[in-house]
């Protein structure tokens, strides 16, 4: 039978492919908004695995409140990728160094 | 081998697959379209953990509309993609021996005498009248409740927040300027014209406003 410990790696792996590919694309914002749904998707897995194991239905209340607000983050990151590129004319990260942070 | 080991094995490697074509796609477009892919595979195996509604809403909500946003919005902006992959070469090391320790110290975790299957003995399969629908809304309406309601409440932020962002409005608006208002002032705006005042009688006077609310007619 698959084991807790199966999906656990799966989501460890894929959490580790996201945070290599928002290392890798920090120039690309669109990517990295891509990359931060990756890693919401592996947080999810555990929840949802944690969940089914403890048979215990809180994990997925939690998971139904994270794909809402992940829903909410997703909408304002793209408008304001969009207010950027009306504005600047580029998405690159490393470009958008106004304020000297 | 079981039919579900072979379904968790086979969805695992198309979401790991998808998920490296999503960091290492050359093109955004290709990568939000892979994205969609280990979406739809996520499903599959959060199907296979019992969660019959949030497998749907993953495809419905994700798929079905964050990723056509995305979408919309990668095909929209016209980015020169192969620029924003300068340095990619050169990052690759660092990604890779970060995501290695990273995955090493899960990996360490994940495997460990706390997550093992004598821990967490696998549930006894649900019966087939069970409804996970049923369940998550049971406690979704009356324990967290609260939680529901502001969840409604970021997502009408969301909506107006994306609005107001991006919205331009029409280009030959009938609005006030209130600085040009402001600025207006008396010497530019009213004229005091010196008449020499004349003394007529009251048949004159009528005679003069009776022409003068024809002229205005």
């Amino acid at each position: 039978m698959i084991e807790l410990s199966d999906y656990l790696l799966l989501s460890a792996i894929l959490f580790a492919i996201s945070v290599a590919g928002i290392i890798i694309n920090r120039k690309n914002v669109i990517t990295l908004l891509m990359c931060i749904e990756l890693m919401l998707l592996s947080v999810n897995t555990n929840f949802i695995a944690f969940s089914h194991f403890l048979e215990d239905i809180a994990g997925q209340v939690f998971v139904f409140f994270v794909l809402t607000v992940a829903a909410a983050e997703a909408a304002i990151g793209l408008a304001i990728i969009v207010v950027l590129f009306r504005n600047r004319a580029t998405i690159d990260v490393e470009q958008l160094n106004q304020l000297k942070g | 081998m079981s039919f579900q080991l072979i379904v968790f094995y086979s969805y695992a490697a198309v979401l790991i697959f998808s998920a490296l074509m999503v960091v290492s796609s050359k093109h955004s477009v290709k990568s939000a379209l892979f994205l969609v892919m280990g979406f739809v595979a996520a499903s599959g195996i959060w199907m296979l953990l019992e969660a019959e509604f949030l497998a749907i809403s993953l495809i419905v909500v994700y798929v079905g509309a964050v990723m056509v946003l995305l979408l919309f919005v990668v095909m929209m902006l016209d980015v020169d993609y192969a620029a924003l992959r300068q340095g990619f070469v050169k990052k690759l090391p660092v990604a890779l021996l970060i995501s290695v320790l990273f995955l090493a110290v899960l990996y360490g975790i994940t495997s460990s005498e706390e997550f093992s299957a004598t821990q967490y003995v696998a549930p006894v399969a649900k019966a087939a009248d069970y409804s996970n629908v049923k369940a998550l809304g049971r406690v979704l309406y009356t324990e967290y409740i609260l939680a529901f309601e502001i969840a409604a409440v970021i997502l009408l932020v969301a909506i107006i927040a994306a609005i107001a962002l991006t919205f331009r409005g029409r280009k030959n608006r009938k609005t006030q300027n209130i600085s040009k208002q402001l600025e207006a002032n008396k010497e530019n705006r009213l004229k005091i014209v010196s008449i020499d005042p004349v003394v007529c009688d009251k048949e004159e006077d009528e005679e003069e406003m009776k022409t003068d609310e024809e002229a205005s007619s």
